[in-house]
């Protein structure tokens, strides 16, 4: 996959002296980010650096204590919820339905933003429904009542339903989408069909911005890749730049080897546990 | 398209709706059983009036019995109205907690909004024996609001959780429920038998004051609730997805907490507390209809309706000529569902 540096001049989501926090913690201090448009960028970081609350606070989930986002030039804590959800799509991590909600239900709730008291079903809202169930395949099988975008969601496995959650933030026909750890939970098999379709979706020239656990996926799939330490941005660029040992013994305090992925030649990150080191040691008396 | 998504839409002006097909044929049946259990419920009494004759009176028709017209339209009418109302009224108040607070075992009758309205009744009963009945409403409403403020502001920490706010609800509903007990002990014996009769929740001898004094708050709580039907649905998806869908959240769970209060408030001040109605309707009405409360609502509403006037009418011929209160029946079928729901969901 070749990586060119991403184009940050014009760039719609952007994050300026922000600080975010819960209570009387400051998680996020004082930080800068420009989103790359139209690319996918992953946030990395140890558990607790503040990778999920930074994504909160870019989604308008969290109020900054100080600073700002902005979308398109414009702080979005001025802006209308409403307005906000017609260019920005969030999926917090592993969200929950009330029982028996069927996944055809489920999407059309992502046309929330566009509909009013007395304008509840549009025909745009029918045509950006079926779409989005098109796009992550829930419309399969068309077996009529049998076909998944008629199943509850809780009939469905994971894979599927993280699927139908990612159809409901495509009804919303927005732009840039915010993922918290969209493959938590699922098998590596899952794992793979979900960041397959975001890829889809950011052919279509969707802006993603997600967290990812697994440094190696992240690399992966991230063209843009923001590695964070304790509330500050401590690496950020295209994953062949961010994605050093120096950086994973600094951020995640771990020693490490960095190799080429030979799938993808991508950086491919190869953790030293303290057992090995011993068994190294003991390699060399011999 | 759907083949079962009934859609609703003008080419001409911006309006349209959508509604899966079975809601209308749910709320066609509902209304019909509630029809027939009306006339029922009118024609049974000391003074049976046979069913035709029943419909053929509140219809003006001549019978041919002159008694008829008094007993249908004055005696027995009035309060199988009220119990179709307070039973609408508890179900929408029971449907709207249970979808904000994301816990089907929310109901304002769990969370201590009923318990509120009873303690200010009870309080009045007993601690000012010398005051008239007629402000009783009033008390009720006042400490169904006053209980869901306090629970609203202790529960608020940067924003209202639904966990804090059942949590905070049920230690209300608790301490309430032992005030009252206090009082109920303490008090002077004739002014505890009367507040017993109201806390047991019956629609015994409502008239059409009753009727007049609650449509009007069911007539702008049911619409009101049925506008905000969509952000009851975003809310039940939680509070970051709601926000993220673009529902302005505190705001909006605010204003339907308040319906809920009004709701309930309402119901409890005319019949007193008619136990988990607002906790089981929704719950068949979910069975029946699904989650999407665009259609809930409705079903719920006819669902409570039906349940107390069954329960009113069972509670009058099961040991007749003694009447059980219908809160009395809707408890004991209501506890041991409650009961059931618990150990289901444990598992």
């Amino acid at each position: 996959m070749p990586q060119p540096t991403p184009d940050r001049s014009h760039a719609r989501l952007e994050a300026q002296r922000l600080t975010l926090g819960y209570d009387r913690e400051i998680v996020v201090r004082e930080l800068n980010l420009v989103i790359p448009t139209g690319k996918i960028t992953v946030l990395v970081g140890p558990n607790g650096c503040g990778k999920s609350t930074l994504l909160k606070g870019l989604g308008r989930l969290l109020q900054p204590r100080s600073g700002a986002v902005y979308l398109d030039g414009r702080a979005i804590a001025q802006q209308s919820t409403k307005a906000i959800a017609r260019q920005l799509g969030l999926l917090p991590q592993s969200p929950t339905a009330p029982e028996g909600l069927t996944v055809r239900e489920l999407v059309a709730q992502g046309r929330y933003p566009y509909q009013t008291w007395l304008q509840q079903w549009s025909k745009a809202d029918e045509a950006a429904v079926e779409r989005a169930l098109r796009m992550t395949g829930m419309k399969e099988g068309d077996a009529g009542d049998a076909s998944l975008e008629n199943r509850p969601l809780d009939s469905l496995s994971g894979g599927q339903r993280q699927r139908a959650w990612i159809a409901m933030t495509l009804a919303q026909e927005t732009d840039i989408l915010l993922l918290d750890e969209p493959t938590t939970f699922l098998d590596l098999a899952h794992q793979v069909e979900v960041l397959d379709l975001l890829i889809d979706l950011n052919q279509t020239g969707c802006t993603i911005v997600m967290v990812l656990h697994d440094l190696n996926q992240a690399c992966r799939y991230a063209d843009y890749l923001v590695a964070l330490r304790e509330g500050h941005v401590f690496a950020q660029g295209i994953p062949n730049e961010v994605m050093t040992e120096a950086m994973v013994r600094e951020v995640f305090g771990l020693e490490s080897r960095i190799v080429r992925d030979p799938i993808t030649g991508t950086p491919l990150c190869l953790p030293i546990s303290r057992w090995y080191e011993g068994h190294h040691r003991v390699a060399e008396g011999f | 398209m759907a083949p079962n998504w009934l859609v609703m839409r003008s080419n001409q002006i911006p309006v349209s709706f959508r509604l899966h097909q079975r809601v209308p044929k749910m709320l066609l049946l509902l209304g019909s059983l509630i029809l027939v259990v009306l006339v029922l419920s009118v024609s049974y009494g000391e003074y049976p009036v046979p069913p035709l004759d029943v419909v053929w009176t509140v219809l003006g028709l001549e019978t041919g019995n002159p008694d008829y017209a008094f007993i249908v339209n004055t005696l027995r009418l009035p309060r199988v109205l009220v119990a179709l109302l307070v039973g609408m009224a508890l179900a929408i108040a029971g449907t709207i907690t249970q979808g904000i607070l994301r816990n089907p075992l929310a109901a304002p009758d769990i969370i201590g909004i009923n318990a509120g309205a009873a303690l200010a009744a009870v309080t009045l009963i007993i601690a000012l024996p010398g005051v008239s009945v007629s402000i009783l409403p009033i008390a009720a409403f006042v400490g169904g609001f006053t209980v869901f403020t306090l629970i609203y502001l202790l529960a608020w920490n940067r924003g209202s959780s639904p966990l804090r706010l059942v949590l905070v609800g049920i230690g209300f509903s608790l301490m309430t429920g032992a005030i009252t007990n206090i009082l109920v002990t303490f008090g002077d014996i004739y002014d505890v038998s009367q507040a017993l009769v109201w806390l047991a929740g019956s629609v015994y001898g409502r008239s059409w004051d009753e009727v007049g004094a609650l449509l009007p708050w069911l007539g702008a709580g049911i619409p009101a609730a049925m506008l905000m039907a969509r952000d009851l649905n975003a809310l039940s998806l939680g509070d970051d997805l709601a926000r993220g869908i673009g529902s302005p959240v505190e705001w909006r769970r605010g204003l339907l907490l308040v319906i809920s209060v009004a709701l309930a408030g309402a119901a409890v001040a005319t019949a007193g507390t008619v136990g988990f109605v607002g906790f089981i309707a929704p719950h068949i009405a979910r069975r029946l209809v699904g989650p999407t409360h665009e259609g809930l609502l409705p079903t719920a509403a006819l669902t409570g309706g039906l349940l107390v006037v069954l329960a009113d009418l069972v509670g009058r011929t099961l040991f007749a000529p003694i009447e059980l209160p219908c809160g009395l029946v809707t408890s004991a079928l209501g506890a041991p569902y409650f009961l059931y729901l618990l150990i289901q969901r444990r598992q």
